[in-house]
């Protein structure tokens, strides 16, 4: 069985779904040499007009995407640095995710903004590691983030087929995780559906990106002393509230565990929700990064800012007292 | 579609249609108030006049007369303005950010000067499709300094695509004077990036068509992008707003000057009076025709304050859990 990494799912993905639509190109800096080895081989396979490599004017670019969404064809747009999705934030959250609506529905603007190493880089300085996911989501931006090698795979297929804007977060720290898997079993994952990795009746953690590695060990750790269910959501916004709902029943206990800043983020949508709609026994508990965090200034400040497995530990047993 | 005749019709009727519109913003029919281009009818005339119906236009928040320049339902506008579901938007759109793909308008974008770069991937697309289709991109001269606008250019011009920038230099971008705002000059800047760049007389339709004929036929024939600076002048404020609010950011005597080269006058003297009267009596009629049509549309009803957000997917959740 062929093991497949998650970067190379990206790959496989975007290049088998270049292959089957001739609408879909990619965008980006740095493409001729493939820097983020995403479009690895694109340029031999598709030439200069399938592949774009762009000057460094990212408003200019994302709202070219607009354009040619517009006019019919299917941008990726690829990023480097978490950061420059706050760049263009307006270019998608107030422009293209919006001419659906304003033109009455005449348009859709079929536009994929893949960000293919999103979360905390070790050393790089202050700018680097922004988790920015809960932004696109409050903003109504169709949003994902999937945690394996086929979820990279399904989602990205998916986001390219989409007619709406879909932001895809693919995490640094997902990149070199393999899987076994059929070549011919890879298909396209729906947004808004969760998987669960691990089932269990005491608490229901929601776990995402990177972190749902994290989430599992400790699962597997707590394994006979507490059962776990380990709940990805996959999907930023859709978010499969009908599944959290009915792993809730079961469990009604929640920790979530998320890579964005604390203030009104993804696990504060997350506790907010279950409060209002769902079967709770026990106060909700999440882990996020603190407010206003800014990580990467320092390798060594890193770890005060970032979540870990020992803080979803002790929520676990917090929620259980 | 350029004889004197058409010519004075479509500058005429712009005229008339604004200044209608100004009396439905004043009745309170128009709750965004409106943006006039009162003054600047013969650069969308004669820019649109240039276009053939497939090429392709982005307009602004001052773009009723592209709209009816390119030969969009002046009732189904007008719906739009008015927030009506007669619209074309579903009045969605509204003044200012309609687009109406039937007439091949991508919308009016808000974020000033993005259309710029917009327009380099729509004209990237056709130029690949082997259409012929040219793009024409409108931005004020308020928009010459936006970043995206730069990046823009530097897209078209890289690549040679078929967009016609044109800028609507009215001299001011709402209270801000043309000559305070710029350092260079707005040709400069089309220059600064290779793009053949002119400045137009656009108070006089037949130089805005000549200019905007010869732009289109470079990007028609893959000699790239073009920008033309029309100069021009709004007799109004920026917005309807400042029938309430009076800025005194003009100098006296400067509309007076303006007006006695009135683009509405300049197209006037081309056509024979007894023509140009019937013409008037038509454009009335017309006029009058889209605004029964305009009244008559329904009303939006705030449950389908959603739809339209995604072609497929999440009905999104409401404020309120159940």
């Amino acid at each position: 069985m062929p093991r497949l990494s998650y970067l190379k799912a990206l790959n496989r993905a975007l290049g088998e779904e270049m292959e089957r639509d001739e609408s879909v190109f990619v965008l980006g800096e740095d493409m001729n040499f493939a820097l983020t080895n995403v479009t690895a081989g694109f340029l031999d396979r598709f030439g200069p007009d399938r592949v774009l490599e762009m000057p460094l004017s990212e408003q200019g670019f994302t709202n070219f995407a607009t354009g040619a969404a517009m006019a019919g064809r299917r941008p990726v747009v690829e990023f480097q640095i978490p950061f420059l999705l706050l760049l263009v934030f307006e270019q998608i959250t107030n422009q293209a995710n919006k001419f659906r609506l304003m033109s009455g529905g005449q348009t859709s603007v079929p536009v994929t903004y893949l960000m293919p190493a999103a979360g905390a880089r070790t050393a790089w300085g202050a700018q680097h590691s922004d988790q920015p996911y809960s932004l696109f989501a409050h903003m109504g931006v169709k949003t994902v983030m999937p945690a394996t090698p086929t979820d990279a795979y399904g989602l990205l297929l998916t986001a390219i087929r989409d007619d709406d804007p879909v932001v895809v977060f693919g995490p640094l720290a997902c990149l070199g995780l393999r899987e076994d898997v059929e070549y011919a079993d890879l298909v396209p994952i729906p947004l808004g559906q969760a998987r669960l990795h691990r089932t269990g009746s005491d608490v229901t953690v929601v776990a995402v990106g990177q972190l749902v590695a994290d989430a599992i060990a400790v699962a597997d750790e707590l394994a006979g002393e507490v059962s776990v269910e380990v709940f990805d959501p996959r999907s930023i916004y859709p978010f499969d509230w009908a599944a959290l709902a009915e792993s809730l029943d079961k469990t009604g206990r929640l920790v979530v565990f998320d890579d964005g800043n604390r203030y009104a983020g993804f696990g504060a949508e997350m506790l907010a929700t279950a409060a209002e709609e769902m079967r709770l026994v026990a106060p909700p508990r999440r882990i996020t990064r603190p407010e206003a965090a800014m990580v990467g200034a320092s390798p060594e400040l890193d770890p005060g800012l970032l979540p870990n497995r020992g803080q979803l530990l002790d929520a676990i047993k917090r929620v259980l007292k | 579609m350029a004889t004197p005749e058409q010519l004075y019709r479509t500058i005429r009727f712009i005229r008339r249609f604004e200044e209608r519109s100004i009396e439905l913003t004043q009745q309170g029919e128009i709750a965004s108030g409106i943006h006039p281009c009162i003054g600047q009818e013969a650069v969308a005339t004669g820019v649109c006049a240039a276009l053939a119906a497939e090429d392709i236009l982005l307009s602004t928040h001052r773009g009723h007369g592209h709209f009816l320049a390119k030969g969009c339902d002046p009732g189904v506008v007008l719906a739009e303005m008015l927030g009506r579901a007669n619209g074309m938007d579903r009045g969605r759109g509204g003044s200012f950010h309609p687009s109406d793909f039937s007439r091949n308008i991508y919308n009016a974008t808000g974020t000033v000067g993005h259309s710029a770069a917009i327009a380099a991937g729509v004209a990237w697309s056709v130029a690949r499709s082997g259409s012929g289709q040219v793009v024409l991109c409108f931005f004020g001269d308020g928009a010459v300094s936006q970043g995206a606008l730069l990046e823009g250019f530097n897209l078209a011009s890289l690549w040679q695509l078929p967009v016609v920038y044109v800028c609507e230099n009215n001299q001011y971008a709402t209270t801000l004077p043309a000559r305070d705002a710029i350092a260079g000059s707005i040709t400069g800047r089309g220059e600064a990036f290779g793009i053949p760049s002119e400045q137009v007389d656009g108070q006089d339709v037949q130089t805005v068509l000549a200019a905007t004929t010869r732009a289109v036929a470079r990007a028609r024939t893959g000699g790239g992008p073009s920008l033309l600076q029309m100069d021009t002048y709004r007799y109004f404020g920026h917005h309807t707003f400042e029938f309430k609010v009076r800025l005194n950011y003009r100098p006296d005597g400067e509309l007076e000057r303006w007006q006695q080269r009135d683009p509405l006058t300049i197209a006037a003297d081309r056509v024979p009076e007894r023509e140009r009267a019937a013409i008037d009596a038509e454009v009335e009629q017309e006029l009058e025709r889209a605004v029964e049509f305009a009244l008559a549309g329904d009303k939006l009803d705030p449950a389908d304050a959603q739809a339209y957000t995604f072609t497929s997917g999440p009905v999104p959740r409401a404020g309120v859990s159940a």
